[in-house]
């Protein structure tokens, strides 16, 4: 079924609409799309004071549990095992928020027919969405960021770059917000929204902490496939001799698997809440 | 019955028509004809269909308060995701102040404020925030929101609790913000699916007291989805009945009742085991609906004092708890006109 996107815009502020009448009544106008996106932004944001606040605790705790796992394991003599250690540490914490309870917020959501009140209101799907993903993306800067302080100094890695994460966040959050919203509003069942969040997360944990110099071919092709693992491999390539064309290209991959998974859950959205 | 709708007129605006628009009466809210929806349950060899509406007409006028009445699973709730773009009919035209539903959905969020009975996506944002954000969402700029969201919550009595998230109110507190949410924006039509479950009278009356202002200032269109007869009886202008999918009658609550003839409702309730020998016990036993130790009868006023004299003077008094001799209720002409279910909620 066609929906909102083709309809007129008009001004935010506009108190009337100035559409075409139907028997004397205008319809009021559709919300912007940058209008729409920063509300369902901020009413997402508040949701921290409720509820986010200990999953965030969470996600840290358990990154910071996996590198002190893997201080025992990997060789720290290693400069590259050190960076995918923390690297992949540090992105879980986006995989956990972004992808995992994303996907199962958005499951939740459509379990509870709750998605028809966005339904119901001016407001485009791809602003909900893209409000929502965004608000997950932020959700994980802290926890990121402490993840990322903690683990250079358990391993010794430079600090110097940490900046960095302000890109890797919004653009491997995208991917992974992406990829979280997809799973949860496709998935036929609420359960299964959950379970596709959690498998996301242990592929993100699995394939992004190990060195890949120790993969066999086949584990790296996966890696290749996860959005993840470019995230990880762009806030690897700021330690030591930070090599920037590295870290332009895995964020500019993010970036495109962001686009496009939020344009296939943008479409979801729409699916999703008409059947 | 309250005609408000008069003082629209047609031609109100610059821009050329869309297509599908202006063709109903200019009095017309809702024109549905023939809508009907099936839905398939059940996974492979138990699979059923199950005909949720059947060739449904309404005519729901300009600044009236029109009720769907009908127990639960009797289609209500389908028929108004129907009318409000949620859903889309497998056959059946649905006309919104002039414009076309099924073919363009996206029409009916520009018009209509939809109160559904889930506040899922709300739960976790505080009163004030749940109500401004959906203001946003129905494009008023940041300070209009604001406004709209601080009239709305001193107008509801919502002062006391606008900064507590909504998960942590009461049921009929939560109910009555997520009313709040649909008032707020002021859309011509309001359609809401059992706005008042588990609030208190005072929440009520102020949800109606709230509506009614809406109506008389602006001639707000009302489509309330009710389970509830005595809310039904009190606040609506017309009321259509639905049953197992279907319209079984469309008129005002005096019309409904009407069709009862001059029949009044006997109710027992007994504290022991009836005297089945007594004549006056026998017959109500043959005649009455039992619902554990409740009898209910609809007779001519007349047998109803005699079986009640008889009742009350005889053996059976001794083990009667309590009765009532009333008028008839809008139940009483959901079940004359053939409704098939109980589960109609009074008070």
């Amino acid at each position: 079924m066609t929906q909102a996107l083709d309809t007129p815009r008009t001004d935010a502020a506009a108190p009337t609409a100035p559409d075409a009448p139907g028997g004397g009544v205008p319809l009021a106008p559709a919300t912007p799309l940058w209008a729409g996106l920063a509300a369902v932004y901020r009413a997402q944001l508040s949701r921290t004071r409720v509820s986010r606040v200990p999953l965030l605790f969470v996600a840290v705790f358990q990154s910071v549990g996996i590198m002190i796992l893997m201080r025992g394991v990997v060789d720290t003599g290693s400069d590259s095992a050190r960076e995918a250690v923390v690297a992949g540490s540090s992105v879980l914490v986006v995989a956990f928020v972004a992808l995992n309870l994303l996907a199962q917020h958005f499951g939740a959501l459509r379990a509870a027919n709750a998605l028809d009140y966005y339904m119901t209101l001016p407001v485009r799907p791809a602003a909900v969405v893209l409000g929502m993903a965004a608000a997950y993306a932020s959700f994980t800067l802290p926890g990121t960021v402490a993840t990322a302080v903690i683990g250079a100094l358990m391993f010794q890695l430079p600090l110097a770059n940490l900046w960095a994460l302000l890109l890797v966040v919004p653009l491997s959050g995208a991917a992974l917000a992406g990829v979280g919203a997809v799973c949860g509003l496709l998935a036929p069942r609420q359960e299964l929204a959950t379970l596709l969040g959690q498998l996301g997360m242990s592929a993100a944990l699995l394939l992004g902490i190990i060195p890949v110099d120790r993969m066999p071919w086949i584990i790296e092709l996966g890696r290749d496939l996860l959005p993840s693992s470019y995230g990880v491999d762009a806030f690897i390539a700021t330690y030591g001799t930070p090599d920037w064309t590295a870290f332009a290209a895995n964020l500019a991959v993010c970036a495109g698997v962001g686009v496009a998974m939020l344009t296939v859950a943008t479409w979801a959205f729409r699916r999703s809440a008409r059947n | 019955m309250a005609m408000l709708g008069a003082a629209f007129t047609k031609g109100g605006g610059a821009a050329a028509p869309e297509p599908g628009a202006a063709r109903g009466p200019a009095d017309s809210c809702y024109r549905v004809a023939g809508l009907t929806k099936t839905y398939r349950t059940g996974r492979r060899t138990a699979r059923t269909t199950v005909h949720a509406n059947v060739d449904i007409d309404l005519d729901i006028r300009r600044g009236e308060i029109f009720g769907l009445l009908g127990p639960n699973g009797a289609g209500k709730s389908t028929l108004v995701r129907q009318l409000t773009g949620l859903l889309r009919p497998d056959a059946g035209s649905v006309d919104l102040l002039g414009y076309d539903v099924v073919r363009r959905p996206d029409v009916a969020p520009r018009l209509v404020a939809y109160l559904g009975q889930e506040a899922g996506a709300l739960d976790e944002l505080t009163v004030a925030l749940a109500i401004e954000t959906t203001a946003r969402l129905r494009a008023l700029s940041p300070e209009a929101a604001r406004a709209a969201r601080s009239a709305v919550v001193a107008e509801l009595g919502l002062t006391d609790l606008a900064e507590r998230p909504l998960k942590r109110l009461s049921g009929g507190q939560r109910r009555l913000a997520c009313v709040a949410t649909a008032l707020v924006g002021d859309r011509p039509v309001l359609v809401l699916d059992e706005p008042t479950t588990g609030m208190d009278p005072v929440a009520r009356r102020a949800v109606w007291a709230a509506i009614d202002r809406r109506r008389a200032e602006h001639g707000t269109t009302v489509l309330l989805v009710t389970h509830n007869v005595i809310e039904a009886e009190t606040v609506l202008d017309r009321v259509a009945v639905l049953d197992e999918g279907r319209v079984i009658a469309c008129d005002t609550p005096g019309g409904l009742k009407a069709a009862v003839g001059d029949e009044v409702r006997l109710e027992l309730v007994w504290r022991g085991e009836p005297p089945l020998d007594d004549p006056a016990v026998a017959r109500l036993a043959r005649d009455a609906v039992r619902i554990g130790r409740r009898w209910t009868t609809r007779m001519d006023p007349a047998t109803a004092r005699e079986l009640l004299a008889a009742v009350t003077s005889g053996p059976a008094f001794a083990v009667l708890d309590d009765f009532t001799l009333s008028t008839p209720s809008l139940e009483d002409a959901y079940l004359a006109l053939g409704g098939r279910h109980e589960g109609l909620v009074k008070g």
